[in-house]
């Protein structure tokens, strides 16, 4: 017979309770939040599903969604071929690796609020060195704080220019791990740059590719300083993404309830769209 | 296919080699016949994967010349070559089936489709591998996935060499054995000048009808598996081919004959003249007799190895190996050697100094 040892449980103990009072109780508070309203004084009144059926219904929510998705999308699209372009031109080996290793790394290492007020400063029309040079130098109209399309491309550029590096590097990883012997063959082979490319470096990089996808996912669904920092989701609304609006509504008007139901739907949508990715990017391992 | 020639081929990786010691290979004259199947074995750092490097275009030699039927390819790339190189590990391009991945080198250079499928099927069924020819090649087991690397350089019909680097390290020992005799066999099929590169003697003695030996970025000696293990011209070819290796008993010259332990040791011919060095005489295990005259020697090990005896003595202070069918001495005997004269030869600083006998 097989004497079964519980002292296990009394490892996981601490763990358990580091768990419980960062994430479990805080997300408790807020589901509490989601279906009560409250004027203060502990005062609670039960409201069901009310809030998340006026979040669901809310215009305002569907927009924030939409932008937050476009912002999502853009980075995406320009950051993980960017990343990709630059590991592959980055030396293999010799004495310029590390000092394009650490270049890469340099923007990963400044604060987020730092990057937004960077970005700031530097895109001002009147003073900043991009905006001036653009407005005054090049002759286009480019104003972030009045112009929508000026903000949009700001905040995406400050977020290419901060994260690019990080889909670098795995991307870097990957390509390194390949051995000599794949690109040798494939000279044997005969095979052109696009081949080596499409049938070896990609299927390699793939793992790693995966894992920047989902990071960058899931970091950029959830902005919020940069953006905060640089435009303050103006002007007008044009740059408030999801975060920016949740903010607003339980920071700034104090709607706990609507604003608690808000992050609960937040984080189904972030939590399913890197379920549904995760799940796509790995089904082929499964045959 | 091609008749392959090196030419005083010397190669060092440093920009600026001074001495022979900076060379990774050290003067290298070799003619290899078209067809032929060829290895190369030595231990690991010997000079041979560069070797092998310098044939497939991988690398360019520091100094001398590759020839392919007399034309100087020297300087030309792997796919200008037309050569064939499989791998250590296994490489096959993951995301592509087993047919992509053979068809592959003929679509880059433009074959026609029937032909490509034509070629694929003639190999796969060569390879056994034609029921699992649309199966993703990323699922495949070592083995399976080797005989891909193989397909692959066997695929295109105009190759002028193909070359194994030592391509049964990630294979399973029981399936060693298997794809051994299969790559013989397709030798025998195709007719194509192979090269082999190995570290396992078995390996080479069984694929190739010739075997060069290198050390320290030397070919010691080139022969068929017979003259390697009859007549090795240098004592590392004794010692690393046979197991056990070739006895080397420390010995004097004189009286133009060789002594050890005080007794004249009978040898196969006469020494060459103007020998001088440390000179040793090398005889086989397999050549050593125990009989009531000759070496006095001690019996200190007998290990039954499952067709023979391997009889460990010590003559003075000198091991000397035994191979032994039959009756067996017990461990303590005292025993006298026999060397069979047609098999002992003398060897001066590792090279071989005796003339063949009659």
């Amino acid at each position: 017979m097989k004497t079964e040892n519980q002292k296990a449980w009394f490892f996981v103990l601490p763990v358990l309770a580091l768990v419980a009072f960062n994430a479990l109780i805080p997300m408790m508070t807020v589901v509490n939040y989601s279906v009560q309203e409250t004027f203060g004084n502990n005062q609670f009144f039960w409201e069901g599903l009310t809030w998340f059926e006026q979040i669901l219904r809310s215009e305002r929510f569907h927009a924030a969604l939409g932008r937050q998705f476009l912002f999502t999308f853009l980075i995406l699209i320009i950051e993980v071929p960017l990343g990709v372009a630059i590991a592959l031109s980055m030396p293999r080996s010799g004495p310029w690796v590390s000092v394009c290793l650490v270049l890469m790394a340099l923007p990963m290492l400044i604060p987020w609020n730092v990057v937004g007020a960077m970005w700031n400063i530097f895109a001002l029309p009147d003073i900043g060195l991009l905006g001036y040079f653009l407005n005054h130098t090049l002759g286009i109209d480019y104003d972030m704080t009045q112009n929508p399309f000026a903000a949009w491309v700001t905040i995406i550029t400050m977020d290419v220019w901060h994260w690019t590096s990080l889909v670098v590097l795995l991307a870097y990883a990957g390509l390194v791990s390949i051995p000599d012997a794949y690109y040798q063959a494939a000279k044997i082979d005969g095979a052109s740059n696009w081949s080596v490319f499409r049938y070896i470096q990609l299927p390699k990089m793939k793992n790693v590719l995966t894992i920047a996808i989902l990071l960058r996912f899931m970091d950029s669904f959830n902005i919020y300083t940069e953006p905060f920092v640089l435009t303050g989701g103006g002007p007008g609304n044009s740059t408030t993404l999801l975060s920016i609006d949740l903010v607003k509504i339980a920071l700034g008007q104090f709607d706990l309830g609507p604003a608690a139901a808000m992050s609960l739907i937040y984080f189904a949508i972030t939590l399913l769209v890197s379920w549904l990715f995760y799940t796509l990017m790995t089904k082929d391992d499964l045959n | 296919m091609a008749k392959i020639t090196l030419k005083n081929l010397r190669h060092s990786y440093m920009p600026n080699p001074s001495g022979p010691e900076d060379y990774a290979l050290k003067e290298v004259d070799v003619d290899w016949a078209d067809g032929g199947a060829y290895a190369l074995l030595g231990p690991s750092g010997c000079g041979k994967s560069t070797l092998l490097n310098i044939i497939s275009g991988l690398l360019v030699p520091s100094e001398g010349h590759v020839l392919f039927d007399d034309q100087d390819v020297t300087q030309r790339t792997p796919d200008q070559r037309n050569i064939a190189q499989v791998f250590q590990f296994p490489v096959i391009y993951d995301t592509m089936t087993v047919r992509e991945n053979l068809s592959f080198p003929l679509k880059n250079r433009g074959v026609d489709a029937g032909t490509i499928a034509r070629r694929v099927a003639e190999i796969a069924e060569m390879l056994e591998v034609s029921d699992m020819l649309d199966r993703r090649a990323a699922g495949l087991s070592p083995d399976n996935k080797q005989k891909i690397s193989m397909g692959r350089g066997l695929v295109r019909d105009d190759v002028n060499v193909v070359m194994f680097d030592e391509p049964l390290t990630v294979i399973d020992p029981h399936l060693k054995w298997k794809l051994r005799s299969k790559l013989k066999e397709l030798h025998q099929r195709v007719g194509r000048t192979m090269i082999y590169v190995t570290h396992d003697q078995t390996e080479a003695l069984t694929f190739a009808d010739k075997v060069v030996v290198m050390q320290d970025g030397e070919v010691v000696q080139i022969g068929t598996p017979v003259e390697l293990f009859e007549r090795p011209t240098h004592t590392f070819v004794g010692h690393f081919i046979g197991s056990p290796g070739m006895n080397l008993l420390p010995a004097t010259l004189r009286d133009g004959g060789a002594f050890f332990q005080d007794q004249n040791i009978t040898l196969e011919g006469a020494v060459t003249t103007g020998t001088k060095g440390a000179v040793e005489i090398g005889v086989r295990p397999e050549f050593v007799t125990l009989s009531n005259s000759g070496v006095p020697a001690r019996v200190t090990k007998v290990s039954d190895v499952g067709r023979h005896h391997v009889v460990e003595t010590m003559a003075g202070d000198t091991k000397v190996a035994a191979i032994m069918n039959g009756a067996i001495p017990n461990t303590g005997d005292a025993v006298h050697l026999q060397f069979k004269p047609s098999q002992t030869r003398v060897y001066a600083d590792g090279w071989l100094a005796t003339q063949p006998g009659a």
